[in-house]
This record gives C-alpha cells, sequence and structure tokens, in this order.
C-alpha cells in the first residue's frame, strides 16, 4: 500500500490512547473553541452563575462581619458600678483590689467625678439643654467603676460579689450590666443565626437554578451539535474526548462568572464603603465588609473560581450524560 | 476480513431488516452489495460499524468478534474501520484539511504527524491544492472525496462506503469509485453499496443482491440485476 511506505514507520495507526497529554490537550482547546462558537448561547447560563457566586460571597462577606461585629461589642460589654459621694479613697482602692481578685476580671477602671462630667459634657456636645442642665458647681454624676469581664457571659461572680450587703452600701445607683449592649448583642446573634440559615438556602437555591440553566444550555448545545457529534462518533472518538469539551466549556463559564462577580462585588464595596455605612444601622461594620474582601481577595478569588467550575462541571456532566447517547 | 454468520436483525415487532445473513469477504476484496432500499444494506453497514447490535448470529471483523466487544471497544473498532457516508458527513465549519485531520485527533494522533500525513491522503484522492476550502464550497464529488481522504487517512483495514455515489452525477460518481478502486489497489477491503447499474457492471467485482434481508446472489463477477 502506497500510503503505508510513504508514512512514517509505525506499527500500524496508534489503537490505543498512547498520547494521553495530545488528547487532553485537544479536549482542552476543543473545549475554549466550543466557548467561543458558543458565547452569546452561554450568556444566560454565566450570569446566573455570576449572580449565584456574587450572593455566596456576599454571605461569605457578611457572615464575617457579624462576627466582627457581635465580638467588637461583646468586647465592650462591661459593668459599671456608682460610687456614693462619700466614698472614701481608701474603700474605693480597697474595692477595686478585692474586684481585681475575681476571675473573671479583667481590669477596672475608675471614673471620677469630674471624668463623668467631662464625658457627660463631650456625649452631648450638641445638645445645650442637656449641657444646661448641669453646672460645674453642682455635679449630680457619681463616680463610677468600670470593670470589663474577661467572658461577658459570665458576669455572675462579680454581680455576687457588688450584691454584698456592704459593697452594696457603698454605691449610689444601681449596677448597670450594660443591659441595652446585652439585648443588641442578643439581637444580632439572632440575626446573624437567622441570615446565615436564609443565606444557605438562599445559595442553594441559586446553585440549583443556575446549575439547571448550564444543564439547559448544554443540552441545547448538543441538540445543535447532533450531526458533529454523530460525525465524532461514527470516527471513534471515545466518550470522554466527546464528553470532555462540554464539561471544559462549562468550566470556563464558572471561571468568567466568577471574574465578573469579583468585579461587581469589588467595584460595590470600593464605592458603598462609606454610603453603607450610615445606613446600616451602626449594627454592621461596612467598613470591615470592604477590608474583609479586600485582605482576602486571593482566597474569594480562588473560592470563586473553584465554585464556579464545580457547578459548571457538575451540570454539564450531568447533561452529558443525560443527552450525550455515545454508543 | 469480514464473516457473518446467519446474522439475523429485527427492529421492534417488524419483518426482520436482515434475515440468516452469510457471507465471507477475503482480504482486499471488493465487495459490492446491491438492493433496493429497504432491503437492509444499510442496516448491515450499521451491524458492521456496530451502531446496532444484531439479534442473533456471528460477526467478525478484523479478528475481532462482536459478541466480545465491550462498549470501550467500539471507538477502537470504528477507528479500524473507514467509513463513507451518501451524505458526507463532513463537519460545514472545518476546512478539508481539518475535517481529515479531525479523524486522526481522534484517534490521538500528535499532531506532527497529522501534518505528514493529510498531504499524501489528499493527493491519493486528488484534492490537492484544497486544503484550505470549506466543504460549501466544494462539488459533491469534491465533498465525498474529503470524506474517504477521511476514512482513509488512519490506513483501515476495512472501508466501508455506504451509497457513496447516491448524491453525484456520474461524472462525479465516476471520480469517486476510481479513488475507490485505487485505494482497493493499496491493499484495502472495500465494501460498497450502490444504486447504479453502470458502476456496478463496469467494476465487474463481486456483486452481492440484497432482498428482503436475504441474500439472494453473490457472484465473483457480478452484473446488476434486481
Amino acid at each position: 500500500m502506497r500510503l503505508k511506505k510513504k508514512a512514517q514507520p509505525r506499527p500500524s495507526v496508534k489503537m490505543k490512547s498512547d498520547h494521553k497529554f495530545v488528547t487532553l490537550e485537544r479536549i482542552v482547546k476543543n473545549g475554549f473553541v466550543n466557548f467561543g462558537r458558543n458565547i452569546w448561547l452561554a450568556i444566560a447560563a454565566i450570569a446566573m452563575m455570576g449572580i449565584t457566586l456574587t450572593i455566596l460571597l456576599f454571605a461569605v462577606v457578611a457572615n464575617a462581619t457579624f462576627s466582627h461585629t457581635i465580638s467588637d461589642i461583646t468586647s465592650h460589654i462591661d459593668v459599671s458600678v456608682y460610687l456614693k459621694d462619700d466614698v472614701t479613697d481608701g474603700q474605693r482602692t480597697n474595692l477595686i483590689e478585692n474586684l481585681k481578685n475575681i476571675e473573671n476580671v479583667q481590669a477596672v477602671a475608675f471614673i471620677s467625678k469630674e471624668q463623668a462630667l467631662k464625658n457627660y459634657r463631650a456625649q452631648n456636645i450638641n445638645n445645650k439643654e442637656l449641657q444646661a442642665a448641669i453646672s460645674e458647681t453642682d455635679n449630680p454624676l457619681p463616680a463610677s467603676l468600670v470593670i470589663s469581664p474577661k467572658d461577658p457571659n459570665k458576669l455572675e461572680t462579680i454581680k455576687e460579689y457588688l450584691d454584698k450587703p456592704e459593697i452594696e452600701n457603698l454605691q449610689s445607683d444601681p449596677t448597670s450590666y450594660s443591659g441595652d449592649r446585652k439585648a443588641a448583642i442578643d439581637k444580632i446573634a439572632k440575626a446573624t443565626d437567622f441570615f446565615r440559615q436564609a443565606g444557605i438556602v438562599g445559595i442553594a437555591v441559586f446553585i440549583i437554578i443556575s446549575m439547571l440553566i448550564i444543564f439547559n444550555t448544554i443540552r441545547m448545545t448538543i441538540f445543535n451539535r447532533r450531526d458533529e457529534l454523530v460525525i465524532m462518533r461514527l470516527l471513534g472518538a471515545t466518550p470522554g474526548y466527546i464528553r470532555g469539551p462540554f464539561i471544559v466549556e462549562t468550566m470556563l463559564y464558572g471561571v468568567v462568572a466568577a471574574a465578573i462577580s469579583l468585579a461587581i462585588c469589588g467595584a460595590l464595596f470600593a464605592v458603598a464603603s462609606s454610603t453603607l455605612q450610615a445606613s446600616a444601622l451602626g449594627l454592621l461594620d461596612i467598613k470591615f465588609s470592604g477590608e474583609y474582601f479586600r485582605n482576602n481577595l486571593w482566597l474569594i478569588l480562588t473560592t470563586q473560581i473553584l465554585a464556579g467550575i464545580i457547578i459548571g462541571a457538575a451540570s454539564s456532566a450531568i447533561a452529558a450524560r443525560r443527552y450525550l447517547k455515545l454508543k | 476480513m469480514i464473516l457473518l454468520d446467519r446474522v439475523t436483525k429485527t427492529y421492534g415487532r417488524n419483518e426482520p431488516a436482515l434475515e440468516r445473513v452469510s457471507m465471507h469477504v477475503e482480504p482486499k476484496e471488493f465487495v459490492i452489495i446491491v438492493g433496493q432500499s429497504g432491503a437492509g444494506k444499510s442496516t448491515l453497514f450499521k451491524l458492521l460499524t456496530r451502531e446496532e447490535k444484531p439479534t442473533s448470529g456471528k460477526i467478525i471483523v478484523g479478528g475481532m468478534d462482536y459478541d466480545k466487544l465491550r462498549d470501550k471497544d467500539i471507538p477502537l473498532l470504528r477507528r479500524k474501520i473507514g467509513v463513507v457516508f451518501q451524505d458526507f458527513k463532513l463537519l460545514p465549519a472545518r476546512n478539508v484539511y481539518e475535517n481529515v485531520a479531525f479523524a486522526l485527533e481522534i484517534a490521538g494522533l500528535p499532531t506532527a504527524e497529522i501534518k505528514h500525513t493529510i498531504p499524501k491522503v489528499l493527493d491519493v484522492v486528488g484534492l490537492k491544492g484544497k486544503e484550505k476550502n470549506y466543504p460549501r464550497e466544494l462539488s459533491g464529488g469534491e465533498k465525498q472525496r474529503v470524506a474517504i481522504a477521511r476514512a482513509i487517512v488512519r490506513q483501515p483495514k476495512i472501508l466501508i462506503a455506504d451509497e457513496p455515489t447516491g448524491n453525484l452525477d456520474l461524472k462525479h460518481a465516476w471520480d469517486v469509485i476510481k479513488v475507490l478502486e485505487k485505494i482497493n489497489q493499496f491493499g484495502t477491503t472495500v465494501l460498497l453499496t450502490t444504486h447504479n447499474q453502470e458502476i456496478v457492471n463496469y467494476l465487474k467485482r463481486r456483486v452481492v443482491t440484497i432482498k428482503d434481508g436475504k441474500i439472494v446472489s453473490d457472484h465473483a463477477v457480478g452484473k446488476y440485476k434486481i
């Protein structure tokens, strides 16, 4: 056979896939080519995946921010003990020492009457009436001790001590346990739990929707390329060689969607940090969100791309399995 | 090279498309299969390319017993058999060179080897200089010769041509037939179906006539008769 004489001497045509690398390279290349050919059909799938990844990213950042806010507030919980005006320096020093010996006490700070007045003035700097209500000569504000606990959830030992009659005698007002703050913390913790659960459900729903859309996109693509696929099959392409490019193609959807999502989020955090801070009711530290986003950019980028690739590959693998009859 | 032993193929509850068909094709033989549409020629080819499984009977091609084929062997089997179809089945988005290269890419051949092989094959089918043309820019005969080039580029021992001249005018049909003869001279077993009486009588080859799923005649130098 003339053909054979001219060709390089080799043991007939390679029948086994002993050029694995060449095949893989071609699968990837075909995936890219198909991606280019298919880009208009793919836009819906990419957009949907972009939205999913954006929501995923927001959920992660929001979660981090909530945690940050809670620990931030928790670290500011303290116990204020208001002292009668006639408490002597000796009694006070004694009290501070005793408090410091309680296990859960981190630090005890003394705020004198003068300091209390100053603080009051600073807090109400814009309110002339409140300012006027208190004059320098007649300072009604008590001196106080501010106790920072190590664990704000275990104030019992401190409370026990402060409630002793001889100690209670020294106090002008009931001990303040940052009651309002604790309520706020509980609220935030509840809200966080709720958002977490809602976030997980939301993410699940969006992942399912984007998988369905990708699934459908691949189904349409398979339908469009029916003839080509039949030819591939008849020429002896292996199922992997036929399916592979579809999976590569949807992995690319994932990469593009991750890039888009990241760009959108980056822009949002850059622009909105200052604007949003005011409207976040002081509960959420938006500035922290932005910082968290920037500090973990690479981690977020990797996670986004990985998530995109996994979502894409999974849905197209299912579609290819279902709609590519390869026998 | 090809052995069919009492092969029967039935689709659903219909009359069998092929009934107890037995034939043996020697290596390097050129066999023409004639029969009216619906006679079972296409079914026969689908059995040989393993698109269909026989309902009963034995098929052995190139030493491979089809009963013992596993699913993952099917692609390898198809790479050993060159196929040519009436409707060419070229990829419209690829040019002549790429269409032929496609078959080798699938087989996992290195690009350098593909580059080396394709010019020779295009020379055999007389399409030198048309490498860059797309199928839509070619005549029917040229398209069919691209398809043949694609079928033989892997140097199969067997070439199956299912009505390759069916969509062609006489002049182009002859071009295609001459290419098939040439390939047969190189040592490839050729199985050809055709309707064309003139071609059958000109070739003076073995003719197997199928009617209603049965072989009704088999002559070493046959004439067209139905």
